[in-house]
Parts: C-alpha cells; structure tokens; sequence
C-alpha cells in the first residue's frame, strides 16, 4: 500500500492544476458574462439556409 | 419630422389591411403606405432604412434568426440625431478610452435589444461600419463594448448606424466602478474555487480514515492523511476562509457582535486544535468540517452578492438613459450637440418638442407647454414664454425653446434635490440585521456553554475538558445562521428579478415583513401618469373627423385624445383631413368632408369674438367635466359645440383593489402628492382613504417631512414605506425605511430607492410585501432547524459523546437541511397569495 505516498501527492497535484486552470478562465473574465455567449454559439455560423426575410 | 411621421403611420395602422406585414418590424403596414410596384413594404421610413442597411450587407439572416427566436423589436423611431457630439474631445475624454494610438474603445448602452437576433445583428458591426475592429454585446446589461480605428470611423457615424438598425445608443456611465467591481467578483469565484476544491478533497481523505477507524489501517497511512488534510485546511482558511477572520476583527474593534465572530472562533479553534493533535500524532481532529464549512459559507456570500450587484448594475444602466447632451446655440446661431459637461451658465441652447430640459434657465425665445410632472408631481401640463424659468428633468412637449442657462448639473433646482436625498439618506436609522441580532445571543450562550463544559469536565477528566470544549465550538459552529440568510434572501431577490422587483438593499425585505405605514405618491403610480381621454360626451360619429384633426398634431393633448379614440373607434376609417392648422394656446382646426372642424380649449372658444353655439347638454357636459376635476376640451363643427372630451390622469385599474388589500394586511395607506390638493382628495376618497390620509401640494420639502415624521413614530419594530417615481419623492424614498421606486421614474429616485420595480403601478408592490413576509418566513425557519441542529450537538459534546464521526455526520446535515429549506420555500413567483 506504500503506493498511497506517491498517489496522494499525485492527486493532489492534479486537482491543483484544475483550480489553477480555473483561476486563470475566472482572472482573463471568462464568467463575467454568461449570458450572451450561449445565444452566441447557436447563431455563430450559416450552417442553415436564410429562410424567406420578413413574415 | 421623421418622428411626427412614424407616428402618424402608427397611428393609422389600426386600419390598414392586414394583408401586408412590414419587412422590418412584422407589422401591418397602413393602406396609405403600400407601394404595389415594390416587393417588401415598409410601415415607416425608419424601418425601410433599417432593412436597406442590414439587406446592403448582406445581413438578411437575421430575419431568420429573429423569426426562429419568435421576437420582433417594434417599428424603428428615428429622433434625427445626428450624434456629432459622440466625436467632441470631452465626450472622448469621458466615456472612450484609447486602447493604443488610433485605436479607442467605448461601452454604449443600446435600447431595445431583446433576442438572440440582436446580438448576432449588433456583433456584425465590423461589417456594418468600416473601421470598427470589433463589437461585443453583453445581452443582459445590453450594452456594447465597441472597439474602432478612430482615423477611418467616427463615434457619430457608429452610433447613427445603430439607431438606424433599431437599437438608440447612450453612452454607459460608471464604467471605471463597474470594472473595479468586476475585477473583486473575478478574485471572489476563485477563492470560492479553491476553497471548494479543498473542502472535496479533504472530505476524501476523510471517507478513507473514516474507513479506517472500522478496518485497520497502517498508522503510517493514517499519520500521512492527517498530515495532508491538515495543510490543505491551513491554506483553506488563511486564503479564502481569511474573510471571516478579517470580518471578526473588523467587528471586534467597533466593539459589536458580528457574525463572523463565532464563525472566525470556532474555525480557528478547530484548525489550531486540529494541528496540534496532527503534530502530537493522536487525538480528534475537525479537519473535514472545517474546510466544507468554509466553502459553504463562501458559496453562501458570493451568490448574495452577485445577486446584489446584477439589480445595482441594472439601475445603474437605467441612469444612462437621461440626457447626456444639450444642443448649444453658437455665436453664429448654428445649433450643435455638445456633452452636457461642456455647458456654462449664460450659454444658450435649445429645447426640442419632447426633449428633455437639460438645465435651468430662462426662456428667450419660443413658447411651449411643459410637463413638470417629474420635478413637482404635477399631472397637468404648464404653458409657459419667454422670461418665464424651466428646470432641468423637465419635458418640452410642444413647441421648440430657446433658453439661457442659469445652472448646471449640482446646480439646478434637481441637484439641489439629489442633495436632500443624501440628507435623507444619512438621517436613516440603520436597519439592524435579524441574524446580527440572533448572533449576539447565539454568542453569549456559546460561551456560558462553553465555560460550563470545561468546568464540568475539569471535575469529572480534565485531560478531555479542552477537547470536548474545542469541540463544541466547531460542531455548534453557527453556519446553519450563516448560511440561511443570505442564502433565502438570495433566492428571494433572484426570483423578484425575474417578475420584474429588483432590490437593492437585502435588509428591506426584513423590514417590509414589518407592518406600518406606507406613503403612495399619486402620479404615475396610483394614476397612470399621463394624461388620457377619460369621458366623451356627446356626437360619436363625429370621432373620426376628430381623430383626422388631431392626429395632424403632435401636441400632448392631440396625442392623449388620438390614443383614446383609437381604442374607441376601433376598425372605423379615419379620414382625410386638409388645411390643418394649430395655433399655440388656442386649439387646431381643418377641414374633414368638407366641414369645418375646430377642436379647442374652453378658455380659447370663449374668448372667440364671433358666438358659438352648443348642442344640447355640451354646456352641462363641460360644467360636469369641471366638477369630475377633468380637462374639457370642445369639438365644434361648422360652428356648433357638438362633443365635449374629458381629459384626465386616471386612476389605475388595479390601485383601489390594491390599496384595499395593502389595508387588510396591516398597512396604513396615505397619498402624498404634489399635485393640487383638489384632485389628491378626489383620488384619497375614491381609495377609500379619510380626508386626513390624502395630502395634496406637498413639495419634495414637505414631503421629506411627512416620511422623517413617520419613521420617527413607527421606531424599530414598525416600519415606514414611501413609493413614488418622481424626483420629488427622491428625498422621501432615501428618508423612508424602505423606499420603493416606480418604473418611469426619475434617476434620482432609483437611486434613492432600495427596490426598484420594473413595471408601472401598485401591482407589484402587493406582489413585494407579501413576498417579503414570505421571505421572513422561510428564514426564521432556516434559523430554528439550525438551532436545533446545535442544541442536540451541544448537548453530545457536553456529554462528551462527539467523535469526529459524529460531527461529520452532523455538521453537513444541518447545512443540507437549511439549503433544503432555501431552495423549497415559496418567496416570490408563487402568485397564489396576491391580491391579483
């Protein structure tokens, strides 16, 4: 069981690079607004065709 | 002229045929307007010019987009600005910042954004306007961050494309605050981060000795979990859990009893305790609690103050929608639009029908009426001339003004209201917190608790007095208090929002729980603030001939009456009308089918040399007119009174009902009104109110008084409301303990205010109180489960009975329990207990 010793540290590790990813997304202003950008990506591209203008 | 000609499309497209929808806006286009020749119709210019800049660049998708989001924005008003102030160098100065030589970016504040449609439109800006390098809406505060290379695009023309699609723009103010405050809530969601992260991981190392404490577990193993859950506590609570250490001294050294006293005690009891045991290598440690407590009660903090800060943020943007700039009459008479920040006193500008006065000053030329309703809660429009004085906040509605300016800004008579307002605002008594209140007993009993422990287990094995005492201490740890709070009045505020009530301030919701008195102002919010046609007396056939004639017209009085006929004669044709003509102060005149139609004041025909004569009863209907406390206005054609219209501000549909359910539940409901005391009487007794709780002719002065006067009487345990819209109420709304403004009020009230509610009348503050006491409610019950939760944990640890085990057990109960609650109780949107 002695691998516990480097698995620990080893996870710890781990969920410190997330949180340090974390504070990166939060610092540059990624959760400042989190309502625009999901009516963004649903309109980002012309994948559909243009339906008839106006009605 | 653009405006005067949307509306008049507007008003006649109730009966265009509905076989044409406009390109623009969907809707039907007036008969008048449609060209056979052409494929798309239009229903006003301001749409057809909207459609050839977006259809020009080939932007067509977003009618898709708009038709699959089930939105359309409404026909495009163009004020004919020209925007040309947006490229003065103090405007720059002001509101743009230079990103880097040649480059600027500036935040502006659109109207009428509403969909996903728009936001796709406005961020094809770059494509819309050469030079801009990008734009960025931000949909809930709509507001755009735009970014241009200032040598090939200019501000103005930006902005005229913007109002051409549909979308006006103001330039956004606070942008420095409201960048320092983004800057704490990104520091904020990253602690919140951290520490949530600890507390999960310290929470699996425990699950493992936990385990342990059944199985055996080499005590290598378990010495080096200890170790590991220690470290991460200690970072947990010396970053992000050092707030509530800070907060605790902080009280400390004013000498009151905060909450965060307890919480800072029993966090670092358990953490010092924690490590000293870890070293020793035996003994219980807390380790697991104390890091999920300090998540949870983290979480609990940053949604309260997100919440606060998106109904700050949203009065803030209304502030932006009052003028920002003045157009200055020049030595060569030309007429520019300048920042208002620009303007000096014995300056001239001029004053458009329908702007808004932006300073004070003395008229020297033009006359006009002006409707002051804003400044002194006076409903019926004032004529005013030259040398006669005009106040800024208040609106030109007919002719165009010229006037020298006397003041500016802290200047003007507004100014000098926004002072009583801070006034008002620092003789308010604090509002004491219920759970500030409940910590300083909670406090004193976990002391006396305390100190009974140590003393009772000194007598019985004293090497156990410190640990049963730590432990009391951290398990009793009040985060079931901590938590219910912010956590219920989060919720509350949240779901307010969404039927339109934002609160400011968190504490007015314990207070209007609270019975008392409230104080409603009567225009805008017991009346609909405007004047309209209320009766019509007399010939009906001849409303359209009438309807031809005012819609000619663009008078306050012209447009009432329009609106009101249009609802009456719904679907009858409106005629033609020719040879229009409007004499200021008089009335207006022209001619429909060949009849001479004039439509006047009674003071105007009574004047007229030349006899008129009335149809039978006009002469009683105008005395009745008078007596209801309505404007009369004559219709005469071919010389003959024929109909009499009764103009007036009425009563809201909903107020007496309203009122009435605001009495039943414990309130004491008074009118205070500038408006003359005739009419407020008339209002009081149709409310049901006694003569003594309706007060007309109260300056913003007396109005101060009456609020001050009352929460002097009502102390701490009743509690003192006012609503009203007016800058005149500001002063009163910041006295109040709880002041509450109504949508199309003044800056200066929402700033005063504590709640601001989005849509106008007396509905949604019924919806308010109630949902308030509700709150209350759902918190005293969070409290109560908490407390219990920390009397039985209280009474293990006295016996000596709590493991670590235990306490993992319960401490996470008792947060679940009271987030349970939280999350259940019913505060706003449940309409089922309101009056309507």
């Amino acid at each position: 069981m002695s691998v516990l010793f480097i698995v620990l540290p080893l996870a710890i590790l781990i969920a410190g690079a997330f949180v340090a990813a974390f504070a990166w997304a939060a610092k540059s202003g990624q959760f400042d607004d989190l309502d625009t950008p999901a009516m963004r990506v649903a309109i980002e591209d012309d994948a559909t065709a243009p339906k008839k203008a106006g009605e | 002229m653009a405006t005067r000609f949307d509306r008049g499309a507007n008003q006649s497209s109730r009966t265009a045929t509905r076989e044409h929808a406009c390109a623009h806006c969907t809707l039907p286009v007036p008969a008048g307007l449609v060209d056979a020749r052409q494929e798309r119709q239009f229903c006003c210019e301001g749409c057809k010019s909207a459609y050839e800049v977006i259809h020009g660049c080939g932007l067509d998708r977003y009618y898709a987009l708009r038709e699959d989001a089930r939105a359309s924005g409404g026909p495009v008003q163009r004020s004919g600005r020209r925007y040309s102030e947006y490229d003065d160098a103090t405007f720059h100065a002001l509101y743009a910042t230079a990103v880097e030589p040649g480059v600027a970016r500036c935040e502006l504040f659109l109207q009428n954004v509403h969909c996903a449609a728009c936001v796709w439109l406005v961020e094809r800006l770059p494509q819309l306007v050469k030079g801009v390098t990008s734009a960025t809406l931000d949909f809930r505060r709509a507001t755009l961050t735009v970014t241009w290379d200032t040598r090939v695009a200019k501000l103005s023309h930006i902005a005229g494309v913007l109002e051409t699609l549909g979308y006006p723009p103001q330039p956004a103010r606070g942008v420095k605050a409201r960048q320092l405050r983004q800057a704490e809530d990104r520091t904020a969601l990253m602690e919140l981060a951290i520490a949530g992260a600890i507390g999960s991981n310290v929470m699996l190392i425990f699950v493992a000795l936990y385990a342990g404490l059944f199985d055996t577990m080499e005590p290598a193993h378990v010495q080096m979990f200890r170790w590991v859950s220690m470290g991460l506590s200690v970072i947990s609570l010396a970053w992000p859990g050092r707030v509530f250490v800070r907060g605790a001294l902080a009280a400390m050294r004013l000498r009151t009893l905060h909450l965060d006293i307890p919480i800072a005690a029993g966090l670092t009891a358990g953490v010092v305790w924690g490590v000293i045991n870890t070293i020793r290598g035996t003994g219980d440690i807390y380790f697991d609690s104390i890091a999920v407590l300090i998540y949870f009660l983290l979480v609990g903090r940053f949604i309260q103050r997100r919440q606060q800060r998106a109904a700050a943020d949203s009065v803030e943007l209304l502030f932006t929608l009052t003028p920002s700039v003045a157009r200055k009459v020049g030595d060569d008479n030309a007429v520019r639009d300048v920042p208002i920040e620009t303007i000096r006193e014995q300056d001239i500008v001029e004053v458009r029908a329908g702007d808004c006065v932006p300073v004070d000053g003395v008229i020297v030329s033009g006359m006009s009426t002006i409707d002051k309703s804003l400044l002194t809660g006076e409903s019926r429009p004032v004529a005013v001339e030259t040398s006669d004085a005009v106040h800024a906040g208040t609106v030109n509605l007919s002719g165009v003004l010229r006037v020298k300016v006397l003041g500016t800004g802290e200047a003007t008579r507004v100014g000098r209201l926004m002072r009583l307002v801070e006034e008002g605002a620092r003789s308010r008594a604090p509002i004491i917190q219920l759970t500030d209140k409940l910590a300083g007993a909670f406090i004193a009993v976990m002391l006396v608790v305390g100190a009974l422990t140590v003393a009772l287990w000194w007598h019985i094995d004293p090497t156990k007095a410190i640990e049963n005492a730590v432990a009391l201490l951290v398990v009793t740890c009040p985060c079931g208090l901590g938590l219910a709070t912010p956590l219920v009045m989060t919720m509350a505020m949240g779901r307010a929002a969404r039927e339109g009530v934002l609160i400011k301030n968190a504490e007015a919701l314990q207070r209007l729980a609270q019975r008392g008195e409230i104080f409603l102002d009567k225009t805008g919010t017991l009346t609909h603030g405007a004047t309209r046609l209320v009766k019509w007396w007399g010939d009906e056939s001849v409303m359209p001939m009438v309807a031809a004639i005012e819609r000619e017209s663009s008078h306050h009085v012209a447009r009432a009456v329009c609106e009101g006929l249009a609802a009456r004669c719904d679907g009858a044709d409106v005629p033609a009308a020719s040879h229009v003509r409007e004499v200021t102060g008089r009335g207006i005149e022209g001619f429909v089918r060949g009849r001479l139609v004039r439509i006047a004041s009674p003071g105007s025909v009574d004047a007229r040399e030349s006899g008129v004569k009335y149809a039978e009863g006009m002469m009683e209907a105008r005395g009745e007119a008078a007596r209801m406390g309505l404007s009369a206005v004559l219709v005469e054609v071919d010389g003959f009174v024929v109909a009499v219209i009764g103009l007036g501000d009425e009563l809201r549909e909903e107020s007496p009902a309203i009122v009435t359910h605001l009495r039943d539940a414990g309130w004491r409901v008074r009118v205070l009104s500038g408006d003359e005391n005739g009419i407020v009487q008339r209002v009081g007794r149709a409310l049901g109110l006694s003569h003594r709780d309706a007060t007309g002719g109260a300056t913003p002065e007396d109005k101060l008084a009456a609020v001050r006067d009352s929460a002097q009487r009502m102390g701490e345990k009743h509690t003192t409301v006012m609503v009203g819209d007016g800058v005149n109420d500001a002063p009163a709304l910041a006295a109040a303990h709880v002041g509450i403004a109504v949508k199309g009020g003044a800056e200066a009230s929402l700033a005063a205010a504590d709640i601001f509610l989005a849509r106008g009348g007396l509905r949604d503050v019924a919806h308010l109180l109630d949902g308030a006491r509700r709150t209350m409610r759902a918190i005293h019950l969070c409290i109560v489960v908490s407390v219990l939760y920390n009397i039985v944990a209280a009474a293990l640890c006295i016996t000596g009975h709590i493991t670590p085990l235990l306490a993992a057990i319960i401490m996470p109960m008792a947060s679940l329990s009271v987030l349970a609650i939280a999350v259940r109780a019913r505060t706003f949107g449940g309409r089922k207990g309101a009056a309507v």
